[in-house]
């Protein structure tokens, strides 16, 4: 069974994630689950820079936040349908990760980390300025639209199957691009990067275009999160944002082709679940980061691959 | 009115003046990092955190012990220090062998903690703090009049800043923590403990982020997001000096203070942005850094 190149236990976990999508709507909040959807598609291009290439970036936020701005914008003010918004975002996060990316493949390791922060706080303070966003308040009062100007979104159910397809195909994506002759160089420049280049391949150019795709990956994630909510703030800008997607890569499992969307899961429900406890939710999620660190490196998904001996 | 470059002179004093205050927090705090860089080859992300911990410590000092500024000079930075010794033993140490990029995750992940735990108890609105009243009142510099305390707030920073480039470059415990830097393996072989200079060293980094706290604690609103706010932009100042020398992160933490606040002089929207734009600058025409090495 090689259907997008997944393996025998990958095939089962993608027939069960598919059954999920579609169950659990039954019985968990359509709006939460979105929420889900939204970020797993965000950690999995965020693991494409830490899982297959190795670059760790800490500035994620700010193509996420501004695809959400530009996404909200246009449909709210330009009046565009809603997969054009989306498709508008993802531009938006590709555009900013052709220049940062750019700018932060010159140097690699901490440096590149510290680089994509400062940027990523550049794009703050601009987001904070900038008259278009709304400053404080952000942009609020998002309409959902018509999907093709036919389809009204603003039942839940409707919005639901639209962000699943796009989570869906943004999985397949994802998982199609790390197992092409492409995403093999590139795993090849995570483990020996000297052997890489002596081979003949063009390092820059990798990880540039992987840099380039998890910008896209967030840039659609943060525009279609605009639209599940209506809203589009300052809080998907700035730095925890970035730690925050950083840490469900972490917590899933670094490299592997279902941990984004379990780290997802787990963070996005801690968030929820524990929303009424307030700043405690950063302290669990700093000791949960540190945890993760120190004693749990594999991640969930990681960790029950390595149990099955099977990469998930 | 007396004029430079078209501006009020008073207005371009005082923004000069607030440019080189923001730049001895510059320069303070990446010491400390390059400090810790160099020898346990981690870049702290708590360090603005433990900058606004050492604020905060410097308050609880005078409102539970009744230890005023002074002593706080002198106990903030201490009890930071100890507070990061503590953190080094207990979590820091068992990474070193990891990716190095484990101890930016590690320390990203204390950093929340440490702001989460702050805001809840304290508030995101914070605590104030006032100066000692000695130091407070301003003096007439014939060109402009300026805060007693900001001018203390320099020279304490100045005074620091040298004193850590003269243990490091000038004694033998500094010897002893390049060569360490360069070979821990033969520097051990020698009969020193580095695994005790390595912690020490993260406490000395750590407690230096500690007096920057307590200098800040008057100067800005004591609250737990102090830090973060200032962390991000240190880090870009260290990228653009790069690592290589306590020189040089020196001198590009005061140079881009001052650059800051000409900024906000002369073209005032920039002035948030273009310590981010030096960075790019300096990425596209030297990508090791003003006084960096090459990696």
């Amino acid at each position: 069974m090689t259907l997008f190149g997944f393996s025998r236990a990958q095939t089962i976990a993608f027939g069960i994630l598919l059954i999920l999508i579609v169950v659990s709507p039954l019985v968990l909040y359509p709006i939460f689950l979105m929420q889900v959807m939204c970020f797993s598609l965000f950690a999995l291009g965020c693991n494409l820079l830490m899982g297959y290439i190795g670059l760790l970036s800490l500035g994620q936020a700010a193509y996420f936040g501004m695809g959400g701005y530009i996404t909200a914008y246009a449909v709210q003010s330009l009046g565009v349908t809603p997969e054009i918004g989306i498709v508008l975002g993802g531009l938006t996060g590709a555009a900013l990760g052709t220049v940062f990316g750019w700018l932060a493949i010159r140097r690699t390791g901490i440096y590149f980390a510290m680089i994509t922060l400062a940027l990523a706080q550049m794009v703050y303070f601009f987001a904070v300025e900038a008259p278009f966003t709304g400053g404080e308040n952000g942009i609020q009062g998002v309409p959902r639209g018509k999907l093709f100007g036919l389809i009204s979104l603003n039942h839940d159910m409707a919005m639901y199957w639209l962000v699943a397809a796009i989570f869906i195909a943004g999985f397949l994506l994802a998982h199609r691009i790390i197992h092409s002759p492409f995403g093999q160089v590139v795993k090849a420049i995570r483990e020996n990067e000297p052997r890489a280049i002596s081979l003949g391949y063009r390092n820059e150019q990798y990880k540039w275009l992987i840099f380039i795709l998890a910008g896209a990956f967030a840039g659609v994630a943060g525009g279609t999160k605009s639209l599940v909510f209506g809203i589009a703030t300052l809080t998907d800008v700035h730095w925890p944002m970035s730690g925050e997607v950083v840490l469900m890569v972490l917590l899933g499992g670094i490299g592997t082709t279902f941990g984004p969307i379990v780290g997802a899961l787990i963070v996005i429900a801690m968030e929820n679940y524990l929303a009424s406890f307030g700043a405690w939710v950063t302290v669990i999620q700093g000791a949960i980061f540190m945890a993760c660190v120190l004693v749990f490196r594999r991640g969930v998904i990681g960790e029950i691959g390595h149990r099955l001996k099977q990469a998930l | 009115m007396f004029m430079i470059f078209g501006k009020p002179a008073p207005l371009l004093f005082g923004q000069l003046l607030l440019g080189i205050i923001n730049g001895s927090f510059y320069a303070m705090l990446s010491l400390g990092l390059a400090v810790i860089f160099g020898l346990l080859n981690i870049i702290n992300f708590a360090h603005g955190a433990l900058f606004m911990v050492g604020a905060f410590v410097t308050w609880g000092l005078l409102t539970y012990l009744g230890i005023d500024y002074w002593g706080a000079l002198i106990c903030a930075p201490i009890i930071v220090g100890g507070f990061g010794l503590l953190l080094e033993r207990v979590f820091i140490r068992h990474i070193y062998k990891l990716d190095i990029l484990y101890g930016l995750l590690l320390t990203f992940g204390m950093a929340e903690l440490l702001q989460g735990l702050f805001t809840n108890y304290f508030g995101s609105s914070g605590v104030s703090y006032n100066a000692p009243d000695i130091l407070n009142g301003v003096v007439n510099l014939g060109f402009m009049y300026m805060p007693v305390y900001r001018g203390f707030v320099i020279a304490a920073s100045v005074i620091i800043c040298g004193v850590v480039w003269f243990l490091i470059e000038k004694t033998r415990l500094g010897a002893l923590l390049r060569a360490a830097t360069e070979n821990p393996t033969l520097v051990q072989s020698f009969g020193v403990n580095v695994p005790r200079l390595i912690a020490l060293t993260f406490a000395g980094g750590v407690g230096l982020a500690g007096f920057a706290g307590v200098l800040a604690a008057p100067l800005y609103s004591v609250n737990p997001d102090m830090g973060s706010d200032l962390i991000n932009t240190v880090f870009a100042v260290v990228v653009i000096g790069g690592m290589g020398s306590i020189g040089g992160a020196i001198i590009t933490g005061f140079g881009l203070g001052i650059i800051e606040g000409m900024t906000k002089v002369f073209y005032p929207p920039g002035s948030a942005v273009v310590v981010f734009v030096v960075m790019v600058i300096v990425l596209l025409s030297r990508p090791a850094g003003l006084f960096g090495k090459v990696a």
